[in-house]
């Protein structure tokens, strides 16, 4: 074919319907702000319960989690997520999703291979590289302070 | 008799017939606007049985089954059964029909594997090496997605440009009969436009289409005019409008004639299939369902059938390589009387 | 008040990531990397914490929130132990994040089977 790669992908981009910019970040905005106004009621709730600040922000983290995995086990974050994107998928309850979906999924393979391997399939690399990053900024700091 | 013709293209002596096709699907495409017109539409997308992966060999099985009652064959009297899928290793071929204890040539060209699958199937019957053959292709949703994408309940949003792999399979039986033959195949090459985009699938497709579609028309010296349609795989919208601007660049003009089975099989605006359906089932069972029956109402009587590939492994999209595509093309006329 | 600065500023973190999920055709999984990485950064050098003053949940729930903690925790270990602190800090302080989606998701996979879409 006489048609250079680059000349084709332009015609792709011209056949390629893009995403609605606009409407899809209004439904991440809404989520995503909803999510995190709703950590803060926890937040103010274990407050209220007498726990202290950190062991508050440490709760709200786990309640989320729990509830974000509870969503995905009867099946409801995906089309939660499908409806806002970002907005689910950057809160933690986003992570939390992302560690059970394929612990779900991979369950036919098996509790070792299948659920204890795969179970970091996606959320992995952000453990891996917010601990590297961890290390990076402690180095840092070792010799600075 | 020399039969063949150019480059590509394979024109048989005798027709080959399709004595029947079968098409079993699920619960999202019997939803679809072809939903009354497949042979089985399954309500539990993982079938009774406990994986995805084997869900699809259930498929494949019951296929397999449906197809030969159809054509009023029995299961022992296959000379080849030919199979393909998307999963690793053809997962859904092999334990859909390791019980059928016939000789077994399991192929792979990605969604197009129903038109590889006639073509070889074809040619073993024009060639004398056989006189009945089983072609199967099948795909699943959810097997597809848990092996190149990420695992169902995962969040995320698929792009417009994505399609929606179809949960099915089809069954042709070819040997001998009268109506819709098969005539000769054009066999594609491997055309990689540089797409990289998986979920772009039609635009790294179309270029083979293209390719495929020109080099029938030059071997077999005919135009879009000997045909009443020519039906792709899998392009989707957006595989389709590229289709048609690569023809017209190569001075083709298929606009009015083409057909697109992912297109055909889903409601864009009601079933949320962006790009349209995708999947080794997708042109088998429109063919089977639709298509087919469509020649043998008269309605139509010539089709070139081009199922569509993109040629990618979950490995190779993450190590950074293009997409090759591929399409076959088979030439199906109705034939009125039985070929020899 | 909380509640709606947590709402703004969390909606905002979100919206920067449907900007790149959409514009970039980068895949969810390096986006919650790039996310993590920038919220360590950041709670390096001093600022998110001051984000996570102004918005509350709406800057620790967001996955920053989480890069900060990693940070907050190696600086904090640091401090406390020394050397040793730049391998101990940052999982430590993470722990009950990552105990708890491990434990909750094994659960899931006791209880739950896939399913559909």
């Amino acid at each position: 074919m006489n048609m250079s790669k680059k000349e084709y992908g332009e015609m792709v981009k011209k056949a390629s319907p893009n995403s609605r910019l606009v409407s899809n970040c209004v439904k991440a905005f809404v989520v995503g702000g909803l999510i995190c106004t709703f950590g803060q009621v926890l937040y103010a709730m274990f407050g209220a319960l007498g726990a202290g600040r950190e062991m508050s922000g440490t709760l709200v983290a786990v309640s989320l989690i729990f509830l974000a995995i509870l969503a995905t086990g009867i099946g409801k974050y995906d089309d939660l997520a499908k409806f806002a994107g970002a907005g689910a998928g950057v809160p933690i309850t986003g992570f939390a999703n992302a560690v059970a979906a394929p612990a779900i999924e991979f369950k036919k393979e098996g509790y070792v291979m299948g659920v204890g391997a795969k179970m970091f399939l996606i959320a992995g690399p952000v453990i891996v590289y917010g601990t590297l990053s961890s290390m990076v900024v402690g180095l840092i700091y070792y010799f600075v302070r | 008799m020399q039969k063949r013709c150019g480059a590509q293209t394979v024109l048989f002596a005798n027709p080959v017939g399709i004595m029947a096709a079968a098409s079993i699907v699920g619960p999202k495409e019997g939803e679809g606007p072809l939903g009354a017109k497949f042979d089985r539409v399954e309500k539990d997308p993982m079938l009774g049985v406990e994986s995805w992966e084997k869900a699809e060999s259930e498929l494949v099985k019951a296929a397999a089954k449906a197809a030969a009652e159809k054509a009023r064959v029995a299961m022992d009297d296959f000379d080849y059964i030919i199979a393909g899928d998307l999963m690793n290793q053809s997962t859904g071929s092999i334990f859909g029909l390791r019980e059928t204890m016939r000789p077994y040539l399991g192929i792979f060209g990605a969604c197009s594997a129903i038109g590889e699958g006639m073509s070889i199937g074809g040619m073993l019957i024009d060639g004398g090496f056989a006189s009945k053959v089983l072609c199967l292709a099948s795909s699943h949703f959810c097997s597809a997605e848990k092996q190149f994408r990420f695992p169902l309940e995962f969040g995320s949003q698929r792009p417009p440009t994505s399609s929606w792999t179809v949960t099915g399979a089809a069954g042709v039986v070819l040997g001998a009969a009268a109506g819709p033959s098969v005539m000769g195949c054009t066999t594609g090459k491997m055309i990689d436009m540089g797409v990289k985009d998986a979920h772009n699938m039609g635009a790294a497709m179309a270029g083979a289409a293209a390719d495929t579609i020109a080099a029938h028309f030059e071997d077999a010296s005919r135009t879009a005019d000997y045909y009443d349609l020519i039906i792709t795989g899998d392009l989707g919208y957006v595989g389709q409008e590229l289709l048609l601007e690569l023809m017209k660049k190569k001075g083709h003009d298929i606009a009015h004639k083409h057909r697109d089975c992912g297109i055909e099989i889903f409601d864009r605006n009601t079933q949320d299939t962006h790009s349209g359906g995708s999947g080794c089932a997708c042109s088998g069972v429109v063919f089977a369902a639709f298509f087919l029956e469509r020649m043998k109402s008269g309605e139509i009587g010539r089709i070139l059938f081009v199922p569509t590939g993109a040629l990618m492994s979950p490995v190779s999209v993450q190590q950074g390589e293009s997409i090759p595509g591929i399409a076959h093309a088979v030439v199906i006329e109705n034939v009125r009387t039985c070929g020899q | 008040m909380d509640y709606i600065k947590a709402f703004m500023v969390g909606g905002a973190i979100c919206v920067l990531g449907q900007i790149l999920i959409d514009k970039t055709k980068m895949t969810s999984a390096r986006i919650l990397v790039l996310f993590v990485v920038i919220g360590v950064f950041l709670g390096g050098i001093g600022l998110y914490p001051r984000l996570v003053e102004f918005a509350g949940a709406g800057a620790s729930v967001p996955l920053p929130g989480f890069g900060n903690i990693l940070a907050k925790g190696v600086m904090q270990e640091v401090d406390r132990a020394g050397f040793i602190g730049i391998l101990t800090g940052g999982i430590k302080a993470a722990a009950a994040g990552i105990a708890a989606a491990v434990l909750f998701s094994f659960a899931a996979a006791l209880i739950f089977e896939p399913k559909a879409k």
